[in-house]
């Protein structure tokens, strides 16, 4: 068996053949999405926690379904009209909530590293959602499903992620999946965003937009995101569209058959054109569908893992 | 093959045997043989149902439809193990009014043939589910019966039935095996 972890926090600590494992298991749920009946028992008696300390819309609705397609119960725990609200700790709020007898708490936190707090002191399962600008690694494994649906592979193929990396979760999730993976990754974007750091992560860092996604398979775009920046980092959003927004023009420069990724929202006009976003090379679309399969995957395999876990500091 | 607790009980001219027995069973329980697919549990028993699929087809000259099931996403103690590795099911027909023929490698406790049945309920309502197995060893834990047996074999619980196709292994052979 390749999967014993109780817990998803990063896709850094995971082995290739632990993400393969990832992506073959959704390979089975995606199919359970295409029937009359989307609804399988796997999880029937068990209760997950959205624990969502940050706003979500689309990972949080994603995870509720694929928590309710795999027949548990949900509990929704927006911070915005919650005890956190009244002063109560995040391990307090934690704790009474597995009082409840919660089995899997599913956590997304503007701070880095509180998933990894969190699964210290609980004894349910705990998967991140998203945790500050640290990991986001269900996006990972989703972009990596979509890319291995589409093009049969993942090792060999160039992948360029393009926008506000220093800034996003998803890149780095993304960079440590890809990498692992065998794909060859290459960052660009405005060089305040795209520290050249990440090259000792096994990337490439290149400020020429023409040149990152001219040879690139696939094109992976990052919404700017507002919420985590600093001015002084940011171009604005008018240069940032005319610097590094993609264009037809600049798709013109591509290979035919690269594909365009976008983890949503977009913002459509600045990091991507609507006719983009809409064309037949973009994947974005399936990639919210394959989310979903991805996260029954993922719930499916932390409820089969065996007890306490060491969880690094 | 060289293990020494191992001991044959199916080579591979008996379970090519059973299973054109089991075919003519099928043909014979079934007269409306349009009707008839069979739906094979993961992992043994899919190559079983093609096999017996292709029988059916010489027996009843036209094709028979095969399907695999994978029930790990329906079992019923997945909270006390570690996560299975499932295999994506395909049943690429509609079963409603459909005869369904399960074919499975090993009957056992009959918690793998009841996940089956839950499962196979996602699909659609079949008119008739009928069960065919290489293998029964017996110590049901559920009222379920097999409709078609290549071979009832009595074990302890200390035995396992261990059950290689070509399919897969490269060779058939049943064999029982002390633990």
């Amino acid at each position: 068996m390749s999967w014993n972890r109780k817990h998803l926090l990063d896709i850094e600590s995971l082995s290739p053949t632990e993400i393969r494992t990832v992506l073959d298991t959704a390979t089975a749920f995606k199919a359970v999405g295409e029937r009359a009946i989307k609804k399988v028992p796997a999880l029937r008696g068990k209760t997950v926690v959205n624990l969502f300390i940050e706003p979500s819309t689309r990972t949080r609705c994603s995870f509720e379904l694929a928590a309710l397609r795999l027949t548990a119960d949900v509990i929704n725990f927006p911070a915005e009209a919650s005890s956190l609200k009244k002063g109560e700790t995040l391990k307090d709020t934690a704790r009474n909530l597995e009082s409840l007898n919660a089995d899997i708490f599913i956590i997304r936190h503007s701070a880095a590293g509180a998933p990894h707090f969190l699964a210290r002191f609980l004894n349910a399962s705990v998967v991140n959602a998203g945790d500050g600008a640290h990991e986001h690694p269900t996006q990972a494994l989703l972009d990596a499903f979509t890319i291995r649906e589409k093009k049969g592979r993942i090792e060999g193929l160039k992948v360029t992620i393009l926008g506000d990396i220093l800034y996003s979760r998803v890149a780095r999730s993304n960079i440590w999946a890809l990498t692992k993976l065998g794909a060859q990754v290459t960052l660009c974007g405005p060089s305040t965003l795209v520290p050249r750091a990440f090259e000792q992560m096994g990337c490439r860092v290149t400020y020429n937009l023409e040149e990152a996604i001219a040879d690139a398979d696939i094109i992976n775009l990052l919404r700017i995101q507002h919420e985590r920046q600093r001015k002084t980092m940011f171009p604005g959003i008018g240069e940032y569209a005319s610097l590094y927004g993609l264009t037809k023009t600049r798709l013109t420069g591509t290979k035919p058959d690269a594909l365009i990724m976008h983890p949503g929202p977009i913002n459509r006009g600045v990091e991507i054109d609507s006719e983009i976003a809409d064309g037949d090379r973009s994947v974005i679309l399936e990639q919210v569908t394959n989310g979903l399969a991805v996260r029954m995957a993922v719930l499916f395999l932390v409820n089969g893992g065996q007890g306490p876990q060491e969880v690094a500091a | 093959m060289s293990d020494p607790h191992a001991v044959l009980i199916l080579d591979a001219p008996s379970i090519q045997r059973a299973l054109t027995r089991i075919a003519h069973e099928i043909a014979e329980r079934n007269e409306r043989s349009a009707n008839v697919v069979l739906v094979g549990v993961q992992r043994g028993g899919i190559h079983l149902a093609r096999r017996l699929a292709s029988l059916l087809t010489g027996i009843w000259s036209h094709p028979v439809p095969v399907g695999s099931l994978d029930i790990n996403m329906h079992r019923d103690d997945l909270h006390q193990q570690l996560a299975p590795t499932v295999h994506p099911t395909q049943i690429p027909f509609d079963v409603t009014d459909r005869t369904v023929v399960l074919v499975d490698d090993v009957l056992f406790s009959g918690r793998t043939t009841r996940a089956a049945l839950d499962a196979l309920s996602d699909f659609g309502r079949p008119r008739r589910v009928q069960l065919a197995v290489l293998v029964d060893r017996g110590h049901r834990e559920l009222p379920i019966k097999a409709d078609f047996v290549g071979k009832n074999v009595p074990t302890s619980l200390q035995e396992r039935v261990s059950v290689h196709l070509k399919e897969e292994d490269g060779e058939d052979r049943v064999n029982l095996v002390k633990t």
